[in-house]
């Protein structure tokens, strides 16, 4: 079989027809000779001993499915050229997807971003429609946040949710304890975050690969089963519930006197909390997003790609990679405390369930999906995933494996996501976007 | 240009042990400043791990290495961090297995070089953050000293495109450069030759010798190859089983019988000769 294999890729691009019955012939006696002594004879308990039935048409069917599956696969994903390319999409169509991305690129991130800010006016918005984009929005931060540490300092970091979770637990915790508002809570969620981000960075540092995962790994399950075990402080499973709903800087979106609708003569509607959080984490997620961009053009950022590349050349040049490593884990891990205290004040209700491992799982894929390191790409994966997930939420159980298998597609399609490209963070003439093919994934991949 | 024959680095006793392997064996050198000093031997002789001890990537069993600014510090390599070593006692290294940011723009990795000036300028990215004057000045000087080493390098055409796409004489020069961008004292150079071509050699020659002309700065390179050591070295000292057996001017090292038996090769008829020679050095080392 794996002669005809060979024959069959060898093929190459022009339809040969003497080739391919040649194939096929060979494909069917191969068939013939397993399937015919498989499946034609089949021995039964009768009473008295077996007995032997004989199914030569089911046999026929098997062995015509796999020519017919052949033949297809001769026709199509074997015809590609030998050699070269080693992805199954033709050679023209990739160039015009380049292109088309090339020319739709100037205009696309644009687009996006006046799309986002109209959305929730837009005729068709209801309820439902909102609360997705507010989640579809909370997963482009969340990934901008994971792409800090993943995509630019090439840090694998299987533990993301952990710092989502420290974000959470620090809003809905200061608020029941002490009563502080969302607005003094968001940037202590950021710091106490930032600061578990270095608490992990420090054990994580001399590890690489496998071993860094893991351990990431390991600490986002710590947190999640100590905020599920420290019953008297966390409430353990029961979670936390009545935390405050967030103001219009003080202004509480409640009915009648003092409230918001009340003070901007609005008639009253629940749903202007819900356009207040969108705008909300919408604001959060591009200011991630500003400040991502900002970080990569300055020596800091620089110095996160350059340990994504070579951690030894950069410890030649006089980088601290100690504390290039503990930047990168704290300002991605500040972002999803951000991220956090906004989930927590949205549900008004926390509990260690929402902080699983899947949750990881989930914003990785994004950020891999989406590009290592490309921020449109982000937000390209988060809308095909959370959207995709809320599309396919009538096929159940069948949703994980829709999804597995689109990845895998993905994956073999585009093996460096969806954006395969690196834009230079200067200069001197003309701006170059170096191919993935060049880059470097960093440790763990 | 300071005086030429002040030292700036020197090793003391510098032995490194693997385990039961003698890799180095109280090896005691110095490099002066203005000068290209070539540490040469044959293969497994210890050079690169004299190299690896003076950049900090091996703390060394024994010995002291001491590094000579100009501006009259010393700092006690053995002692530090490796990247110290380059940030703070200015040592710069290249790898023999070039280590470039392939993924990177030319310009990029040389601004890589400069992150420690330009992480101050940006009052550690704070200010960088908000783009104040003194930092977008420091870039742009930042960006007209990679423009005059991509000079130098003849890479000004490429100077946009990714490293890992330059051919492979372009890559190593690029390693130099950026090594340079640090702006080193003492610039390290592990095999620079090796791979090269002779036009390309011979470019590389010219590169060192410029360095050494206007930068200030002393080279220490190990090198196999011949055109490029006896070319253009001040000073060569030669190892042999993690021994010093030579060291002086190209000349002197040249008829130096125990570096023509041990490195160079001796004629067949000489063999033995050579072998009683060697004997006596080892049992003299072994005293």
């Amino acid at each position: 079989m794996a002669e005809a294999t060979q024959t069959g890729a060898a093929a190459g691009g022009g339809l040969d027809l003497s080739e391919i019955g040649k194939d096929l012939a060979i494909t069917a006696l191969l068939g013939a000779a397993l399937f015919g002594s498989t499946i034609a004879f089949k021995t039964e308990t009768a009473t008295g001993g077996l007995s032997l039935v004989l199914r030569f048409e089911s046999a026929f069917f098997v062995i015509a499915a796999v020519v017919v599956g052949r033949l297809i696969l001769l026709l199509t994903v074997w015809r590609r050229p030998t050699g070269g390319d080693r992805t199954f999409v033709p050679q023209a169509l990739q160039l015009r997807y380049a292109d088309f991305l090339a020319k739709t690129g100037k205009a696309f991130v644009p687009i996006v971003l006046l799309f986002a800010v109209v959305f929730p006016f837009l005729p068709f918005t209801d309820r439902y429609l909102l609360d997705l984009g507010i989640l579809i929005l909370t997963y482009v931060m969340l990934g901008w946040g994971l792409n800090i540490v993943v995509g630019l300092a090439g840090l694998l970091d299987l533990g993301y949710v952990a710092f989502y979770a420290v974000g959470a637990y620090s809003y809905a915790l200061l608020a029941q304890y002490f009563g502080l508002s969302f607005w003094i809570c968001l940037p202590l969620a950021g710091i106490l975050a930032a600061f578990w981000g270095i608490i992990l960075g420090f054990p994580v540092l001399r590890l690489r690969g496998d071993y860094l995962a893991i351990v990431t790994l390991a600490f986002g399950e710590i947190i999640r089963i100590v905020l599920l075990n420290w019953y008297n402080f966390t409430g353990g499973p029961d979670g936390i519930s009545g935390i405050p709903r967030p103001s219009f800087f003080g202004i509480p979106f409640k009915r009648g006197e003092g409230g918001f609708a009340d003070f901007f003569g609005l008639d009253y509607s629940s749903i202007h909390r819900i356009i207040f959080l969108y705008f909300l984490i919408l604001i959060l997620a591009l200011i991630t997003n500003f400040v991502t961009i900002r970080l990569r053009r300055l020596p800091i950022g620089r110095a996160w790609e350059a340990l994504r590349e070579d951690e030894i050349a950069c410890r030649s040049l006089g980088l601290n990679t100690t504390s290039i490593k503990l930047t990168a884990f704290a300002t991605g891990a500040m972002f999803a405390g951000f991220a956090g205290s906004f989930f927590a004040t949205r549900q008004g209700f926390i509990s260690p369930e929402s902080f699983t491992f899947i949750e990881s799982a989930l914003i990785l894929a994004i950020v891999v999906l989406g590009g290592m390191g490309s921020q449109i790409g982000v937000v390209i994966a988060s809308v095909a995933m959370i959207g995709g997930f809320e599309i396919f939420r009538e096929a159940e159980q069948y949703r994980m494996l829709i999804f597995g298998l689109a990845m895998v597609m993905i994956m073999i399609w585009r093996p460096r996501g969806l954006i395969a490209t690196r834009e230079p963070s200067i200069f001197l003439k003309e701006k170059k976007a170096v191919s993935a093919d060049m880059v470097a994934q960093g440790e763990g991949h | 240009m300071a005086d030429k024959k002040a030292p700036l680095l020197t090793v003391e006793h510098l032995t490194m042990r693997f385990g039961g392997l003698l890799a180095v064996n109280d090896l005691s050198m110095t490099a002066y400043r203005g000068d290209i000093t070539a540490l040469i031997g044959p293969n497994g002789a210890g050079k690169t791990t004299v190299f690896n001890c003076l950049t900090g990537f091996y703390k060394p069993t024994e010995g002291r290495i001491t590094m000579h600014r100009n501006d009259g510090e010393d700092f006690l390599l053995e002692r530090m961090d490796d990247f110290r070593i380059t940030k703070n006692a200015r040592f710069a290294r290249t790898f023999q297995n070039i280590r470039l940011f392939g993924g990177m723009t030319v310009l990029e990795n040389l601004m890589i070089a400069q992150h420690n000036p330009l992480m101050r300028a940006s009052k550690q990215t704070i200010g960088g953050i908000f783009g104040i004057a003194s930092f977008k000045r420091a870039e742009k000087e930042a960006i007209e000293r990679a423009e005059y080493w991509l000079e130098h390098i003849n890479l000004t055409q490429r100077a946009d495109d990714a490293a890992a796409d330059l051919p492979y004489g372009d890559q190593r020069k690029l390693e130099i450069a950026r090594a340079m961008c640090t702006g080193p004292e003492l610039l390290c150079l592990d095999e620079p030759a090796a791979g090269l071509n002779p036009a390309e050699s011979e470019e590389l020659n010219k590169l060192l010798l410029f360095v050494r002309a206007e930068c200030d700065t002393g080279i220490l390179l190990i090198e196999h190859d011949m055109n490029v050591v006896m070319g253009i070295s001040d000073h060569i000292i030669v190892l042999d089983y993690g021994v010093k057996i030579a060291d002086g001017t190209a000349e002197e090292v040249r008829s130096d019988p125990k570096v023509i038996a041990a490195y160079l090769g001796v004629e067949d008829e000489e063999v033995d000769a050579v072998g009683h020679e060697i004997e006596e050095t080892a049992a003299e080392v072994r005293q």
